[in-house]
Order: C-alpha cells, then structure tokens, then sequence
C-alpha cells in the first residue's frame, strides 16, 4: 500500500482540508455523531443511506449513493455507520468510487466480508481504517469518528490504538498532562483490520510535527510481536511508549492448533510486553504511567 | 462459535469428506443396536471443546461391548481440562498407513485465509511446527480466487503424493475451503487426517470454529449458540443473549465497562491496586438504558460483588443513558452493592448531574474511582 497524502506538518491521513462524506447518515449513530463531528469542525460534505436520497441531516445532503454523492461534492475520506452485514458493500462501493481513506466504525463485521473490503482497497489503492474503529482525529482541524472531541489536545505526540475507549483514557490523561497529540488513530480490535500499527509508524515517521508515539496493544493475535520485529531493523528515531492491556486477564481456552502454528507462542501481555522491551519500545505499566514516560521523554 | 466434533464431522460429510461411522450418546445405557452397525474396535471420545483431549485421558479405545461400556461410565459426567463430558462419540477404530494435518484459519498479518498442511499430523502438530518448520506448509489464499484445484494440488504435491491419492487429497482440500466460504469459518482443522492401506483420505478428528459475527448467515447454528453447555455458563449465554460480553471470575469487584481495551485495562488496574475482579463485562458499544441495567443485575447477582465498579468513556456509549441506568437499577432492585461510578465523554455533564443528584459517586478519573471502589470493598464508606 502507498501512502501519497498525510505527508505535511499537521499529523497523518486527515487534516482541515479533509472532505467527509458519511455513510449511513440517517441511522442513530450516524446522526448522532454527524452533529457532533459538524460541531467539532469537522468538514462533512455529503452523506449516504440508500433509499433516503433527497433529505437533509444536520443540514448535510443525503444521497441513495456513493457515486451521486460523490459527483455533486467530491469527498475524498468516508466514514461507515452501516449495520455489518451492509458494510461490504457500502465500503466496496465508496472504493469503487475512489475515496482512498474509509474509516469502518461498524462493529461485529464478518470476517469473511472484511477481508473482501481489504482486498479491494489494496488492489484500489485505498486506506481501510478498522472494522470496529472508533476513527481518527487530528486535534483542533478534523475529527473524523465517535470519539468525545473534548478530551483531545493538539499536540506532538501521535497515538496508534486497537481499543476505542481506552484511546480515550490515554488521549484524555494525556491532556491532562498538557501533552497534546498530533493524531490519534484507532485502528479497530478486530482479528483482520485494515491499517495496521506498522503502516501507521511510517505515516508517523514522516510526519514532521510528530516527535513521539504511543502504542496502545492489547491481548490476543499478535500485531504488537509483529510490529517489535518491524522496528528491530526499521531505524525508527522517533522514541515510542506502549500501553498494552490484559495483564490480569484470564487465558483463553484455546481449540485448534492453527492459531499456535501460524503465531508461534504468542498473544499474553507478558510476550508483548517482552517483545516491546527487547526493541527500546518504553512500556506503560498502567495507562496514566504513559503520560509519565512521555513527559521525560519530551523534556530531554 | 466453536462446534463439537460430532458437528464438525456431519458438515464434512455433506462435503464428501470421509469420516469414520459413528453414533453420538449422551447417556450410560448403550443400546445394542445403535452401534450394531459398527465395527468393532471402537474409539471413544468426550465431546468438549477445548484442546488436548486425547492428553487429557478423553479418548478411550475399546475392542468389546462391554468394554465400551466402561468407557462410557468413565467419560460421561466427567470433568475433561474444565468442561463437563455430556456427549460422547463411539467410532470405528481407523487403520491408517499415514497421519497428515490440514487446516484453515485466518492469518492476521496476511489479511487472508490461510492453508496449513503438514505430513506429520497428530496431537503433538504444535510441536513439530517448532522443532521442523520445514514441514509446515503455509500459504496465503487469494481472497479472490479462493483456493484452485492446481493449489490444492501443489500442496498435496508437496506432501509427497501424486497420481489418484494426489487427486482426491486435493479434492479434500478444496472441499474444505468450501466450507470456509459456505459457512464463515474462521479455523476448520483435520488432524489427524489419515491415509488408510486402501488410499482413502478419511478426518480422524476435526475442529471447527464459526465467525461469530456471522451467525447471522447461519441461523441453525446462531440458535445452537445458545445451548447450554456449549461454551458458556448460564449467566453468560443470559448476557449474551443480551448482546453484553460477560465473564465470571473469582474476586469481589464488579467491573462494568464499554471496549474490550478499557474492560481490561480495569482489570489490570483493580489487581495493580491489590483488588480482585468478580467478573468481566463489556457493554461494547453505544449500550442502551436496557442493556446497561441488565448488565448491572448480572453482575449484582454475584453474591460475592463487595462493589460494583463501572467505568465508561463514552463515544458511541452516552454518560446520560449510564447514569439513568444506574439509578432506575438502584431504585429498581433496592441493592445495597455500594456502586462507584467513572464517566467521561459522550454527553458526560449531564450523566455526572444525574449521579450526583442521585448521590452516587462518580468521578472523572479511573485510577481515582479504582482506588475509591477498592476502599468502598473494604467496608470504607
């Protein structure tokens, strides 16, 4: 996957000049939280529900389609609300009219149906942020999901995150600290998902304004091994803190041995943690301690 | 949704592959002329849904009547690696010249499905991953193109079998990734599948685990998800029945929260502080009124609970309609469970003034509602 925008001074994949179309606009949460991104700043030119073309939701345009939508008002990001078992097709179809970021905020999409989107979005050269993404947000230009705006601060710290609310909780007692944040993205909890920590880094990497990063993991799968071994050889400067959560949890019964075979003895917070540890990643033992580390980080 | 291996196997045979005969029981007295039609000797195994079974002493073998009697009487009611037996399966004992392994999963690095072959199968398959990668095959499955007959022979080639056993080998392995297409798999596994002396390919064993999010395309099996028995425990299908993830653990802080991530970053930061969760519970997101007062009474019904401690950061999920919740389900059950309550985001002020009103506690940091919860448990009020 190529990255071509989000390479600037103003954090990564959305900015203020990010145009949003919103698909499922006319559901409750998408409704919802079309009031309260508009509220945020957040620049929404059109949205989609099939069947409801022709209304109005917070004054923003419906259409019956992506292709409609997109004629009249050129949006070059969306963001899905759409039931899972439509999201497919909602996501396919804002591909097939060339919008090359599209957040998934849809929980429960089937596996199966998520691993189609990807594959058309690669062969598309198109971003999938998610399924089960609470979005992304650059503080004070665009907020671009379902998170509460408010605990947010802009910043120089950019956030990689696969839990929703606990993106918050750091961000949040991140704020606090007066350390603000240049993007924050959360990436979805979701086995397959689109946009992963590694891709994220390197936007990261090139983004000028971001001096240092957080990784928020958690148990299960094993994106935080894979990405410790991406950084062993990658020569990444930017210093990094990672919170990853599960450490009380209890393990998972376990049937079959694929999972073991393809991931090795991966997935406890134990082996993330010591994995993170091995490649100079400082690890947050609780999530105010990620305030903490990077308050020294930031000071030296 | 993990299936049983009697159900995996039905879903085989109706995809041609061989499995040996067999009868599903469920109680000690075995009628005669239900394994009549078997041919002695029998394997007997418990029907549970962990791994390890054979290990564990939940297969057993029998060449008698009789003795499969004793088999039964041993497994049924047993307690197998934590699960109760409650169906067994009596099969025809198997000859075979050779045991491979073969499996589907999804590989979420390779944002695909992924085939898994080896010629050495059997229950130490883990093992032999570690000590010969060189026998594993792995292979990503175009999300486009599926898995071909010509790649399903290549991996059978490189197995080391060709001519008829190479073909139908191959035909095993496509009809396998159809089931993974028709039926939303995310593991489907055939270890042992053996070669018998004849040059048939038959599944000894078979795991199969169904998307959950799926279900929904599956409704035979999203109905049987609910069984008891299954995976989960009464309350548990109670909870999910009510679309709240819910897991009962030891200690006596109830912990109520909205993502999978904070639910258990409470958990890390209850034990950091000394405390004991009682459970885990996830709202996940946008929870109504309705679920969160369920979700309350589940984890109040847990007569160990000292507190009960819930933690929201709203974003789909609104701090007004938790703050509802918790008071009607307060005035509603008259429960004494001192309750401490953390909310931030989404609609957050007018949660806090309903909390407040109501005089409960709330606060807006979680280390500072965890050490509160925690002193609350203690008897501090």
């Amino acid at each position: 996957m190529k990255f071509q925008r989000g390479v600037g001074n103003t954090g990564i994949l959305i900015d203020d000049s990010t145009r949003v179309l919103v698909q499922g606009i006319t559901g409750f949460q998408g409704s919802l939280h079309t009031k309260f991104m508009l509220s945020y700043g957040t620049k929404i030119v059109a949205g989609v529900s099939p069947g409801k073309g022709g209304q109005k939701v917070q004054s923003i345009p419906v259409f019956n389609t992506v292709k409609e939508a997109q004629k009249k008002h050129s949006p070059n990001t969306s963001i899905l609300f759409v039931p899972a078992r439509f999201a497919a097709k909602a996501a396919c179809e804002a591909i097939a009219c060339g919008i090359k970021t599209i957040v998934i905020v849809t929980e429960h999409v089937p596996i199966r149906d998520t691993i189609q989107i990807i594959y058309y979005a690669s062969k598309n050269g198109a971003i999938i942020v998610g399924p089960n993404s609470p979005g992304i947000i650059t503080p004070k230009s665009c907020k671009l999901g379902i998170m509460p705006g408010h605990v947010f601060k802009s910043g120089n710290v950019g956030l990689i995150s696969r839990s929703g609310t606990l993106t918050y909780e750091i961000a949040y007692s991140l704020s606090q600290k007066k350390i603000g944040q240049s993007t924050c993205i959360g990436i979805g909890g979701d086995p397959i998902i689109g946009i992963s920590f590694i891709e994220c880094l390197n936007l990261f990497r090139d983004d000028s304004k971001t001096k240092a990063i957080v990784l928020i993991g958690e148990i299960g799968g094993n994106l935080e091994e894979v990405t410790a071994d991406f950084l062993k050889n990658a020569n990444f400067s930017k210093p990094i803190v990672a919170y990853i959560a599960g450490r009380a949890a209890p393990a998972e019964k376990r049937m079959g041995h694929a999972g073991a075979i393809i991931r090795g003895q991966t997935g406890t917070a134990e082996h993330k943690i010591r994995a993170f540890n091995n490649v100079g990643v400082q690890i947050a033992e609780k999530p105010s301690d990620v305030a903490i580390l990077l308050r020294k980080i930031l000071d030296t | 949704m993990k299936l049983f291996e009697y159900e995996a196997k039905c879903i085989l045979t109706n995809y041609g592959i061989l499995v040996p005969k067999g009868v599903l029981v469920n109680d000690h007295i075995l009628q005669n002329e239900s394994v009549k039609e078997l041919e002695l000797p029998f394997a007997v195994k418990s029907q549970i849904l962990v791994s390890g079974r054979q290990k564990a002493g939940g297969i057993l073998f029998s060449t008698s009547i009789e003795q499969t009697k004793e088999c039964l009487k041993t497994l049924l009611g047993a307690k197998i690696k934590n699960e109760i037996v409650g169906r067994v399966l009596i099969e025809e004992k198997i000859n075979f010249i050779k045991e491979l392994y073969f499996g589907i999963t999804i590989d979420r690095n390779q944002q695909s499905y992924v085939v898994i072959a080896s010629e050495m199968g059997g229950i130490d398959i883990e093992q032999t991953s570690i000590d010969f990668p060189q026998k594993i095959i792995k292979l990503p499955v175009n999300p486009n193109k599926g898995l071909s007959f010509s790649v399903a022979k290549k991996i059978g080639a490189k197995l080391g079998y060709t001519g008829i056993s190479l073909k139908s080998l191959a035909n095993v392995f496509v009809n396998l990734f159809q089931i993974v297409e028709d039926y939303d798999i995310e593991l489907i596994e055939l270890n042992p599948l053996v070669e018998t002396a004849h040059g048939n390919f038959v599944a000894l064993d078979s795991r199969i685990i169904i998307d959950d999010n799926a279900l929904f395309r599956h409704s035979e099996y999203r109905k049987k998800s609910f069984e008891l028995g299954r995976e989960l425990g009464s309350i548990e299908i109670e909870a999910k029945k009510a679309g709240l993830v819910y897991l009962k653990l030891d200690g006596e802080i109830g912990i109520i929260g909205n993502g999978a991530g904070l639910v258990l970053a409470t958990l890390d930061i209850v034990t950091y502080y000394g405390g004991k969760p009682a459970n885990f519970l996830d709202l996940g997101g946008g929870a109504s009124v309705e679920q969160i007062i369920l979700a309350m009474k589940f984890v109040l019904k847990d007569v160990q609970v000292k507190v009960l401690f819930v933690n929201i950061l709203g974003g789909l999920t609104r701090c007004d309609d938790v703050a509802h919740a918790i008071i009607s389900t307060i005035t509603e059950t008259k429960v004494t469970t001192p309750v401490i309550v953390r909310l931030l985001g989404t609609n957050e002020e007018q949660g806090r003034k309903i909390l407040i009103e109501n005089a409960v506690d709330v606060f807006d940091n979680m280390e500072e509602a965890t050490i509160r919860a925690l002193e609350v448990s203690k008897g501090c009020r």
